[in-house]
């Protein structure tokens, strides 16, 4: 029996069956790897946080022992009982989208250090607020919310203490805006960021 | 038979290059050759996909129709970048942190539905294989000669962040030429892209001149030389 290679049969059976093939393929793509991409994902948060938490601050899970405030989830490392360290994820609105952002603090409020972790600014001008590409984003670190004053919290273009990269400037204002709000927000909350459960305390 | 290949290998680099001689794939093109590791890791990536597309398209081309093949090539295309992009992030994850952006973007590069048009829907499977390896080296050389010009005309390094891409040892080609160099942002932009790959194309253009004129001078005096003995 020979197939008719013009018939619309022919045509919609090969167009289905390829079609039904992607999407077994897909299917068992996703299924092979989703859960390898979720652990590197973690471990690229963990490596994140360990990068502006030093490790001899905290002797606790981090990933575990979250907290959720207003939609944002916050990551505690404990010592003896007592908060010795805070991180949290910022959001800036920068040149060519969303900037995200991982800041960390002490519980005096001073800066541990802040990290970008995924933003799609122009390479070479704005990408500088990657710690690969410059050390610009290291320039906040200790630094509080008075110390500068809160009026100095902007780019020198704005009438602030920060610096401005050359040929871009949306890019660092937003990121010091961010890192502001971020500031704010623990001063809001400070009491309930600072307090640990009993069960917590213990762990 | 290897005259075949030889034809497939020269046409892919340079007498048929995707960028120089038929200006395709500019979207891919202009948007990541900021510098020369992006170039290279994204004509890498684009190689594979070609390769395997134009494997998988070989071996199916007696069963496709012609009037539905444009939507099964889509299809083929977009499923191995998916599926491309799923391993690379699971496997080799910190590859994907530097690629990650580009990977959805071969897509974009109608290179690859051009070559499954032009060549693999019509040739066994082992010549679609090597004419999508050639095709993509081709790209990647493209990639890599503008990422090096616009890197060293816009920011003064060459290959900077290439140990991202390539692991520690990389960090050897990593060179900075002018140090203290403020930048030419015209060239980083896209619209640089466009400049610059203006220059490679007349000066390509050039070049084959050139070698068409040196080749027929040759000629010339070989049978000159013919008449004369």
């Amino acid at each position: 029996m020979s197939i008719d290679r013009q018939s619309i049969a022919y045509q919609a059976l090969l167009l289905g069956g390829f079609a039904t093939l992607a999407t077994v393929l897909l299917v068992l793509g996703n299924l092979l790897t989703h859960d390898t991409i979720l652990e590197r994902h973690k471990q690229d948060l963990l490596d994140s946080l360990n990068q502006v938490i030093a490790a001899e601050l905290y002797d606790n899970d981090l990933l575990t022992q979250s907290l959720q405030i207003d939609d944002k989830t916050i990551y505690r490392g404990t010592k003896n009982g007592r908060v010795t360290a805070l991180a949290w994820q910022i959001t800036a609105q920068g040149y060519a989208g969303e900037i995200q952002a991982l800041l960390a603090l002490n519980p005096q409020g001073e800066i541990l250090g802040v990290r970008v972790l995924f933003h799609s600014e122009t390479p070479n001008l704005g990408d500088k607020v990657e710690v690969a590409k410059s050390d610009w984003i290291l320039a906040f670190n200790g630094l509080s919310l008075g110390n500068p004053n809160i009026d100095q919290w902007k780019v020198k273009k704005d009438g602030g203490q920060f610096d401005a990269f050359t040929g871009a400037t949306i890019t660092p204002r937003a990121v010091v805006k961010a890192i502001k709000q971020g500031l704010l927000f623990f001063q809001k909350y400070r009491g309930q960021l600072m307090h640990l459960d009993k069960t917590e305390a213990q762990s | 038979m290897n005259n075949h290949y030889l034809r497939i290998a020269k046409d892919g680099l340079w007498d048929n290059n995707i960028v120089f001689a038929q200006a395709l794939a500019l979207c891919p093109l202009l948007a990541v050759t900021g510098t020369a590791s992006n170039g290279l890791g994204m004509g890498l990536a684009s190689t594979l996909v070609l390769m395997l597309s134009g494997g998988l398209i070989s071996l199916s081309r007696t069963l496709i129709s012609p009037q539905v093949r444009i939507p099964i090539f889509v299809l083929i295309i977009a499923v191995l970048v998916s599926l491309v992009d799923m391993f690379i992030n699971a496997w080799l994850h910190d590859l994907h942190k530097v690629l990650g952006l580009f990977i959805p973007l071969i897509v974009t590069n109608c290179a690859i539905l051009g070559r499954a048009e032009a060549f693999a829907s019509r040739n066994p499977v082992l010549p679609a294989l090597f004419d999508g390896l050639m095709i993509g080296l081709g790209f990647t050389l493209a990639l890599v000669v503008l990422g090096a010009a616009r890197e060293v005309l816009g920011s003064g390094t060459l290959f900077a962040n290439a140990a991202l891409l390539l692991g520690s040892w990389a960090t050897l080609l990593e060179v900075t030429l002018v140090s203290d160099y403020a930048g030419f942002l015209l060239i980083v932009l896209p619209p640089g892209g466009f400049l610059v790959l203006g220059f490679l194309l007349a000066g390509k253009r050039v070049l084959d001149k050139r070698i068409n004129q040196f080749q027929q001078r040759r000629q010339v005096i070989v049978t000159a030389e013919e008449a004369t003995s």
